[in-house]
């Protein structure tokens, strides 16, 4: 996606629309003394002007540039969503549905266009259809291309029952075919839920972002009394020394702009924009405003072991041979128990008799060894080898196997056993007949780095709870090497539930990812729920957040993006109102130095005249509006610390900044301006 | 001489410090009922009020009923003030029998004494008899005074609650400020000052034979709060016969100076000897000043259940106040450039102030009762150099909340807290929160209604009434100074202080009736928000801390505080002060 700059320039002027400007008050009172100082220009342009008319000039271009630079920067952040929104448009053709007479494949049908589908219509979608609108599969199982939405060219699997029965309207079927109950009315689907986010069409405003409007409305109309009652204080002043002219409008009008929040006023709704964008292009989606500044609140996030903390699945380390067996032959009967076991389990017990034990891969088939697959009542795998039987399993499955084959099961492996689910690892035992070989250590393996990013977020004051099925013997061990604050297991969908509410009920607000449907309760509980794009509609409809990637790690990073964005809007808050103090050392003497030449005492910064001092402050007040934009969109950059760490950096950043930058950065265009001969 | 300010600070502060917290804890007991009454008289005393007014004492309030009962209370008050001023001649101990007060005088009055404004437009001793000062305007005094500190409590216990509709009881909260909090600390005041030779009589004014002849001006023309000396137009008078007002002055100056008032006695307020009439009796006073006001900091520590919250405000209160205050002393102790010249031993700016009490006293007195919210004078404020008397209009302006009156002054900090806490809390990437209670758009808009009302009607007004003749004719000086007097006078009355620059005709049509307005919107435009922003706050879960949280208690968090308040002063007032007392500074400098 590339923004070009012809669509953003015309949107930032057609943004000059009143009617679009008045929802920034800010920025509106700005433009509506942009109109002022122009009628003024042209009134001194054909009468006696109350001031020169190129200084008038000066000035209301000035202004007219502050309202642009804050339209551009809105049309800045939007032009990003545009694209995509444009790229997503395309895929919502409209498209012929097969609406069947009722949910059942031999049913007749009549095709309709998609945009006439309603609620609970069922339609029939065959390989090589696009799904006409969001729905349910009652029917059916199939590939399904969803690039389209989520940008992963590999095909996913949707089904009937289960987890996997979401999908979204514009996606393709590749293979086979499904039954699909519609969910959503036209307008209100997915993609156009998604299309409109991203154009920022119908972003909603988040609580901050109100809070931080009327803090902003209140400041800019004490601003802008303070410099309308500066007439009538400066005709009494010149009434008592009857001497200079009375304060001109336009001089009253920069003043005003100068001191109104107009830095972050003009970038309040880019920054907005931008945050959200930036959650987008993480692939996440936004179902409400609320969740992505509720993300920076979050202090305790729920994360899923598995995915999340682990890689996804676990790994065989170690082999462990009972007592009196050779390792050599535990290892032989491992590798042949897992030959033909697909499960990434059985793929490393292979891969570690092959790397370590230095056994090569054979054919089942040549050494006449049948697969006993993994079936739910024994719970067990393995293979046959004429009367070798060879079994892996769980310990309680393996010990029930042998004691019918009257073997017993040996102290010293249940010594073993015990000692790597302390180390939480999962045991896997290999028997041969009534006899226990040994043990095969299974490992999780904790990511790479993810313990450096929980003592971060630790930091931040964010505690980790791990959720896992595992028992807590392994749980507390994963837990010890993951570093997270503290784990549930075993947990099961309702425990979940009830944890999130006892946190809340203390004051905690959570965040958890959830894809099933038994996760929807929880979700719905939690303050910030990310649902998988690949779970259940249910999932997706109790979560406030989407993540198209289906990542469960992306929570941190929805934080990041969530504290990151209150924290753009605070700073330049913090700039925008210290910024005054150099301002009124520019403007006052400037604006009063005819009735009291004495109030040239507070021209510290010397400035070249009155004229140069008032422009060189309206132009500094436009510069830093575009000089803040790409800070403004790309959101500040922070490290991760802690509240009192953070408010330090960002006041001696930000404060402090404020304070000083605009001494410096006006006297510098008063310098330029005095240099150039303008003024 | 600036040793001599100095060590009277240090004092101060020292002997502040080491009994507030007693006090702060005893409120903070009265208030949450775990005190029960100190002596035997007041409980029951109590007990029969409720049950006279029919005032269930256990009736949980929400705050709009807690706001109706205290508008309901404050709306008798100023009927009862208003009826006994009109009603005077026909009153009893009446002993000079002054005719009923006029209407737009006792209007004015009422609504001052009703708000905690206590600024006066009348002389006492020429105008309302004992029965009016006592019966009205001092019961005023102590109802007005427990109905800020009631605001303060329903605030903090908004803080506090979690997730409750109830504020407290606002008849139990006022009865007991009066009863075991005022009461007790001004009967102690109030005696000690009598020991120091502060008067407490109904006698008739006494006539005395003066030991020298001597011209007095007319006490007719009153100006605000202490004014005569400055009006040359005062017609003078030779007096052979000096007569002495008399009066029940030491119970009425004690709840002046304990509740913020600041309304005296006398009509040259704490510059007459009769209300303040030692140098020792003043140094007491000033401590009475910020007594209640600390204390309170220690309250608000004590009810929240971190004490740490209490100090930390009461540290940014100090920090703003104590450069202020010694500032103001610098200024005063510094040679007048217009007194160089004169065969004068002292060149300080000794001019408009007691002797009795000196440079150093007068600067400590005008700065203290005008960051209190107080309003109380014992010098001439008009003839303060510019910068000095821009000091304690600055402190003013900064909202009334480095200390400001008891109770509102305190809440008024928590509302800047409340704003400072948001920006904070922003820029640390959380929904900013304070005491475990987020705050969203419906408090921040009460924030920002309580601290915008006040500056904007004070510039409004001021424009107003610098182009408005008749208000104008109420000024004695043109030029900045005159501009001073006027934004002097609305900066007062709105953030109900009181005190008065002097140089100003305050029974002027204009500052009467406007400035009654004022004392209005300034007062109940900042409580109703506050109260509103209470029942918000109160209805809000708490959050759990974590190290994610701001803390409000650190240097770091206080300087913030204090960035926010000076800025907000200053942005606010800043093009006004320029006009006015700066623009004197450098006209004062330039022409020597």
């Amino acid at each position: 996606m590339t923004i070009k700059l012809l669509p953003i320039v015309q949107q930032t002027l057609y943004k000059l629309n009143p009617m679009h400007q008045r929802h920034n008050p800010v920025i509106f009172c700005v433009y509506v003394g942009s109109c002022v100082t122009t009628l003024l220009y042209i009134q001194a342009l054909f009468g006696p002007g109350e001031a020169p008319p190129n200084f008038i000039l000066a000035i209301t271009v000035t202004l007219w540039f502050t309202v642009l630079f804050s339209n551009f920067a809105e049309s800045m952040a939007e032009g990003r969503g545009k694209a995509q929104a444009q790229a997503l448009r395309q895929t919502r053709q409209q498209t012929p549905a097969k609406v069947l007479k009722s949910p059942d494949k031999q049913s007749t049908y009549t095709i309709i266009p998609s945009t006439d589908l309603r609620q609970n219509d069922c339609v029939l979608v065959e390989a090589g259809d696009f799904i006409p609108s969001d729905g349910e599969v009652i029917q059916g199982i199939a590939t399904v291309n969803e690039s389209a939405i989520t940008g992963e060219s590999a095909p996913v699997i949707r089904e009937s029952g289960g987890d996997r029965t979401a999908v979204t309207g514009g996606t393709q079927i590749l293979s086979d075919w499904l039954i699909i109950r519609i969910t959503a009315n036209p307008g209100e689907t997915f993609l156009d839920h998604m299309i409109a986010l991203v154009e920022g069409a119908k972003r909603q405003k988040t609580p901050n972002e109100i809070a931080l409007a009327i803090l902003l409305a209140a400041m800019t109309l004490i601003f802008l009394c303070v410099c309308v009652t500066l007439l009538p204080f400066s005709l009494y002043s010149l009434l008592q020394q009857s001497k200079g002219p009375v304060i001109s409008i336009t001089v009253i009008v920069a003043l005003f702009v100068c001191l109104a929040p107009t830095t972050i006023g003009g970038l309040l709704s880019a920054i907005g924009i931008a945050g959200m964008d930036r959650l987008i292009q993480a692939n996440v989606i936004a179902l409400s405003g609320h969740a992505v500044e509720a993300a920076g609140d979050v202090d305790i996030l729920l994360l899923d072991k598995t995915g999340t903390i682990t890689m996804g699945n676990r790994q065989a380390i170690e082999l462990v041979p009972a007592e009196g067996v050779p390792v050599t032959d535990l290892a032989d009967a491992a590798q042949l128990a897992s030959l033909a076991d697909q499960t990434p389990e059985g793929h490393s017990i292979v891969v570690l008799t092959k790397e370590k034990y230095g056994l090569r891969g054979r054919e089942l088939s040549k050494i006449n060894a049948t697969f006993i697959p993994f079936a739910a009542e024994t719970r067990m795998s393995g293979a046959n080898i004429g009367k070798r039987q060879i079994r892996k399993g769980a310990v309680d499955a393996i010990t029930t196997h042998i004691t019918q084959l009257g073997g017993v099961f040996p102290d010293s492996v249940q010594k073993q056993v015990d000692h790597i689910a302390r180390q939480g690892g999962t045991p896997l035992i290999v028997s041969e007949g009534n006899r226990v070989l040994g043990v095969v250590h299974l490992k999780d393996i904790v990511k790479g780095g993810i313990r450096e990013r929980f003592a971060q977020l630790r930091k931040m004051g964010i505690k980790t709870i791990m959720i896992t099925g595992d028992n807590p013997l392994t749980a507390a061990a994963i837990a010890a090497e993951a570093g997270v604050d503290d784990f549930l297991a075993p947990a099961n969908p309702e425990q979940k539930l009830t944890l999130i509410r006892q946190l809340q009920s203390e004051g905690h607000l959570v965040a958890m990812t959830g894809d099933g449907t038994n996760d929807a309760p929880a979700l719905a509980q939690a303050d910030v729920a990310v649902a998988m794009n690949s779970g259940t509609q249910a999932a997706k409809e109790a979560g406030n957040l989407l993540d198209l990637d289906s990542n469960p790690t992306k929570l941190i990073e929805i934080v990041d993006i969530g504290k990151q964005l209150l924290m753009t809007r605070g700073t330049l808050t913090t700039f925008s109102l210290t910024n005054d103090v150099a301002k009124y050392f520019t403007i006052l003497p400037a604006a009063f130095s005819s009735t009291y030449p004495v109030l040239d005492s507070l021209n510290i910064m010397q400035l070249h005249s009155p004229q140069s001092a008032l422009l060189s402050a309206v132009i500094f007040n436009a510069v830093s509006i575009i000089a803040l934009i790409p800070l403004a969109l790309h959101g500040i950059r922070y490290k991760h610390a802690s509240a009192s760490t953070l408010l330090r950096m960002h006041l001696c950043i930000y404060g402090l900044g404020g304070l000083i930058v605009p001494f410096i950065g006006i006297k510098a265009i008063d310098m330029l301006m005095a240099w150039l001969k303008i003024v | 001489m600036t040793h001599n300010a100095t060590l009277q600070i240090i004092f101060l502060f020292l002997i502040l410090i080491l009994i507030a917290p007693p006090i702060g804890y005893y409120i903070a007991g009265i208030y949450q009922g775990t005190i029960r009454p100190i002596n035997r008289f007041l409980g029951p005393l109590e007990q029969i009020l409720y049950r006279v007014c029919g005032i269930d004492p256990h009736r949980e309030m929400d705050w709009k009923q807690y706001l109706s009962a205290m508008l309901l209370l404050n709306a008798l008050g100023f009927l009862v003030t208003y009826a006994i001023q009109r009603l005077q001649a026909t009153l009893p101990f009446n002993p000079q029998s002054f005719s009923e007060v006029p209407p737009l005088i006792a209007f004015n009055t009422a609504t001052s004494f009703v708000t905690n404004t206590n600024w006066q437009a009348y002389a006492g001793e020429k105008t309302l008899s004992y029965f009016t000062q006592a019966g009205a305007l001092t019961v005023q005094q102590f109802i007005s005074a427990a109905t800020g500190m009631s605001l303060l409590m329903a605030l903090i216990r908004g803080l506090i609650a979690e997730q409750k509709e109830h504020l407290g009881n606002f008849w139990v909260d006022t009865l007991r400020g009066i009863l075991y909090v005022l009461l007790p600390l001004s009967c102690v005041l109030a005696l000690f000052l009598v020991s120091q030779g502060t008067i407490q009589n109904t006698l008739p004014y006494q006539s005395i034979q003066p030991l020298q002849s001597f011209t007095a001006p007319s006490l007719s023309k009153p100006q605000g709060r202490a004014s005569a000396h400055h009006n040359s137009e005062a017609p003078l008078s030779s007096a052979q016969v000096q007569q002495l007002p008399m009066g029940p002055v030491a119970s009425q100056v004690a709840i002046k100076i304990l509740g913020s008032n600041g309304g005296g006695f006398f009509n040259t307020n704490a510059a007459h000897p009769f209300e303040n009439p030692s140098p020792l009796a003043c140094f007491v006073q000033l401590i009475g000043l910020l007594l209640i006001p600390v204390a309170l900091c220690i309250t608000f520590g004590s009810l929240v259940g971190d004490k740490r919250q209490g100090w930390a405000i009461l540290i940014t209160m100090l920090l703003l106040t104590l450069p202020l205050v010694y500032g103001t002393c610098i200024l005063e102790n510094q040679t007048n450039p217009l007194l160089e010249g004169l065969p004068l031993i002292e060149t300080a700016n000794i001019e408009g102030k007691e002797t009795r009490f000196g440079i150093t006293q007068s600067a400590i007195w005008a700065t203290f009762t005008t960051a209190t919210s107080n309003g109380s004078v014992n010098a001439m404020l008009d003839a303060f150099m510019p910068l000095g008397g821009m000091i304690p209009l600055w402190l003013m302006q900064l909202g009334e909340v480095t200390f400001g009156g008891v109770g509102s002054g305190l809440s008024g900090m928590l509302v800047m807290v409340i704003i400072a806490v948001f920006i904070a809390g922003l820029m640390v990437g959380r929904t900013p929160e304070y005491l475990g209670k987020k705050i969203e758009p419906h408090d921040l808009k009460m924030a920002c209604l309580a601290v915008l009302i006040p500056p904007l009607l004070i510039v409004l007004v001021t424009a107003i009434a610098v182009l408005n003749p008749l208000a104008l004719s109420a000024s004695n000086a043109s030029g900045p100074h005159g501009f001073t007097q006027v934004l002097y006078a609305f900066t007062s009355m709105v953030y109900n202080n009181g005190s008065a620059f002097s140089g100003l005709q305050a029974d002027n049509h204009f500052y009467t009736v406007v400035g009654s307005i004022c004392m209005l919107i300034g007062r109940y435009g900042v409580a109703i928000p506050t109260l509103a922003m209470a029942g918000s706050l109160a209805r809000k879960k708490k959050i759990a801390t974590s190290a994610g949280t701001l803390l409000t208690h650190t240097p770091l968090f206080i300087g913030l505080l204090i960035a926010i308040v000076l800025l907000l002063g200053a942005l606010s007032f800043f093009p006004a002060l320029s006009l006015g007392p700066i623009a004197e500074h450098f006209l004062l400098w330039e022409k020597t």
